[in-house]
């Protein structure tokens, strides 16, 4: 019957689109760590760029891996700043259908999907504005701005199911709003974790944001004011070369930050499971 | 805490603002459609023509979504209507990992694989000659990166769907295709084209994978074989030479405007239709 043929065949399409995207994901693995790990060595990681190393000659990538966690560092802990109160105030103070809370859900909805480039551009417009140079603080701007609507977006989801009758127990036990927010804050942690785990994954691979703002350096900063190296730029500024030692500190560095991601994403996946099982 | 809030409501218009007035030295001495119009890129000789850039856009997009939209609607149907929860809890992880790679591994993923396989392997079956930095290369290594996007959201609206109509169709003696095909698709239709809006406009947006595959050469693509350079890897290429000429980096500016704009506006539609498609639900 046509039908049942029909339905075999598009059943089968089925199966393979799924198996064509998902053997993406090993082809992606496979070609960077077929090319990164030869080029891996403790010198890639434990040395800055020496003299010569855009010829080829010695040095290793630790500008940009501490450069890159300098940049994530500074801002997830603004980015924290920012987004919890936001948080906490639409889930805490508004009321749960509240209009202002929807629009603050929706602008943050649309503003997650502004790409990096625009952050980008718009930090380096705020920078030239302020006076500063590109520099360690000016990369930590433009990837704030970027990583806020993640972390508020994913706390948000966890805050909202949040049962609101536990605030009506906190209050009516006599805790102030200030108290209350405590227990909130350690009802949403997991969610906070696995916010933070899914920001930071975003912004140590992100390039276009901190190409304006961070710039890029040899050595590592020891002030904010300083230019600072991220991992992706020097994935991006190598592999444009013509030597191929140094395309090869491209696989490398590609390498390193697959691998990062990768922890990172494991992390998220094991706080957000372990946050279900304690899900009132 | 409610001025943070508020605050953060403004950050688009902020943005906006910002952005405008950057751009508004290189607005008062040509007009908008003159910039867009025009096909020359001579940025030394005063000359910003903005229709290459746009055309090249255009075409790795379009590559992107025709390649990913297919694939990845019966790879969303398979996962929310036939697979068992077992094989949901395997695919799920590995389309989250898939979407967490960063661009730039996308990009060099893109330089090692698939410029090579263009070049030798696809492009000498219709044109004489290509180096393999495409605007097909760009499209397909775009079309990767917005397929796990693609998935949740079907995942998302094809779950919102009544189960009362799946069990209405079956029972009355429809297969599983012949009820995805006449009920769930359709019920599902402004979700899914909200999901490909929000998909078109994170493919404008991608700068650095793009970058590195599609050549950067301000020609209009005539064919996919051909090298494009959209709109955000121009500004990303210049970001070092534009300080040196104030309209050069309004031109810049401009093009990160028109970025900012078109997508800010397509994801306020299709994010306004998906939570209305979510609310029903709760309802």
């Amino acid at each position: 019957m046509k039908k049942i043929i029909e339905e075999k065949v598009f059943k089968v399409l089925m199966i393979i689109t799924t198996l064509v995207i998902l053997s993406f994901l090993f082809f992606i693995f496979i070609a960077i760590l077929r090319r990164g790990i030869p080029a891996m060595s403790w010198d890639m990681i434990s040395k800055i760029p020496g003299g010569g190393f855009y010829i080829g000659k010695e040095g290793g990538l630790l500008n940009a891996i501490v450069g890159s966690i300098y940049i994530v560092l500074g801002s997830t802990i603004l980015g924290m700043l920012i987004s919890i109160p936001i948080v906490i105030y639409i889930n805490v103070y508004l009321p749960s259908r509240s209009a202002l809370a929807s629009a603050v859900r929706l602008s943050f909805d649309v503003l997650f999907g502004v790409p990096s480039i625009v952050y980008g551009a718009f930090g380096f417009t705020i920078m030239v504005f302020l006076g500063l140079k590109t520099s360690l603080l000016g990369g930590i701007i433009a990837v704030s701005m970027l990583i806020v609507p993640i972390l508020v977006r994913s706390m948000d989801e966890v805050a909202r199911v949040m049962p609101r009758d536990m605030l009506d127990a906190a209050y009516s036990l006599g805790a102030t709003k200030y108290e209350t927010i405590k227990v909130v804050l350690r009802q949403i942690a997991p969610g906070i974790a696995t916010a933070v785990m899914l920001s930071i994954g975003r912004a140590i691979g992100d390039a276009a944001s901190v190409l304006f703002t961070a710039g890029y350096t040899d050595s590592i900063p020891t002030s904010l004011n300083q230019p600072a190296a991220t991992l992706p730029l020097a994935i991006f500024f190598q592999l444009s070369s013509p030597v191929e030692q140094v395309q090869d500190r491209a696989y490398a560095a590609a390498f390193i930050l697959t691998m990062i991601v990768l922890a990172l994403s494991f992390g998220a996946r094991y706080f957000s499971r372990k946050f279900s099982k304690n899900k009132i | 805490m409610l001025a943070v809030t508020v605050l953060s409501l403004c950050i688009a218009i902020v943005i906006g603002v910002g952005l405008y007035i950057k751009a508004s030295p290189i607005l008062h001495e040509k007009s908008l459609f003159n910039l867009l119009g025009n096909s020359h890129w001579r940025p030394f000789k005063g000359e910003f023509g903005f229709y290459p850039f746009i055309m090249g856009t255009l075409w790795v997009t379009g590559i992107a979504i025709l390649l990913s939209l297919p694939v990845s609607l019966l790879t969303a149907i398979y996962i929310s209507e036939y697979a068992d929860k077992r094989i949901r809890r395997a695919v799920n992880p590995m389309l989250d990992i898939l979407s967490g790679i960063p661009p730039v591994v996308y990009g060099v993923w893109g330089v090692v694989v698939i410029v090579p396989m263009v070049a030798d392997h696809i492009a000498p079956h219709f044109v004489d000659f290509s180096t393999g930095y495409s605007v097909l290369t760009g499209g397909i290594v775009l079309a990767i990166m917005i397929t796990p996007l693609l998935i949740s959201i079907f995942d998302e609206i094809f779950f919102t769907v009544p189960k009362e109509l799946r069990d209405a169709s079956l029972s009355l003696g429809a297969t599983q295709w012949q009820t995805i095909k006449f009920i769930i698709l359709r019920k599902a239709l402004p979700g899914i084209v909200a999901a490909v809006v929000l998909a078109i406009s994170r493919a404008f947006g991608e700068t650095i994978a793009v970058l590195m595959v599609c050549g950067n050469i301000p020609i209009v693509p005539k064919s996919i074989f051909d090298a494009g350079y959209p709109l955000p890897a121009l500004i990303a290429n210049n970001y070092g030479e534009m300080m040196s000429m104030p309209m050069y980096e309004s031109a810049l500016m401009l093009a990160a405007l028109i970025l900012f704009v078109i997508i800010l506006f397509f994801n306020a539609i299709s994010r306004v239709v998906l939570i209305r498609i979510e609310k029903q639900f709760h309802l």
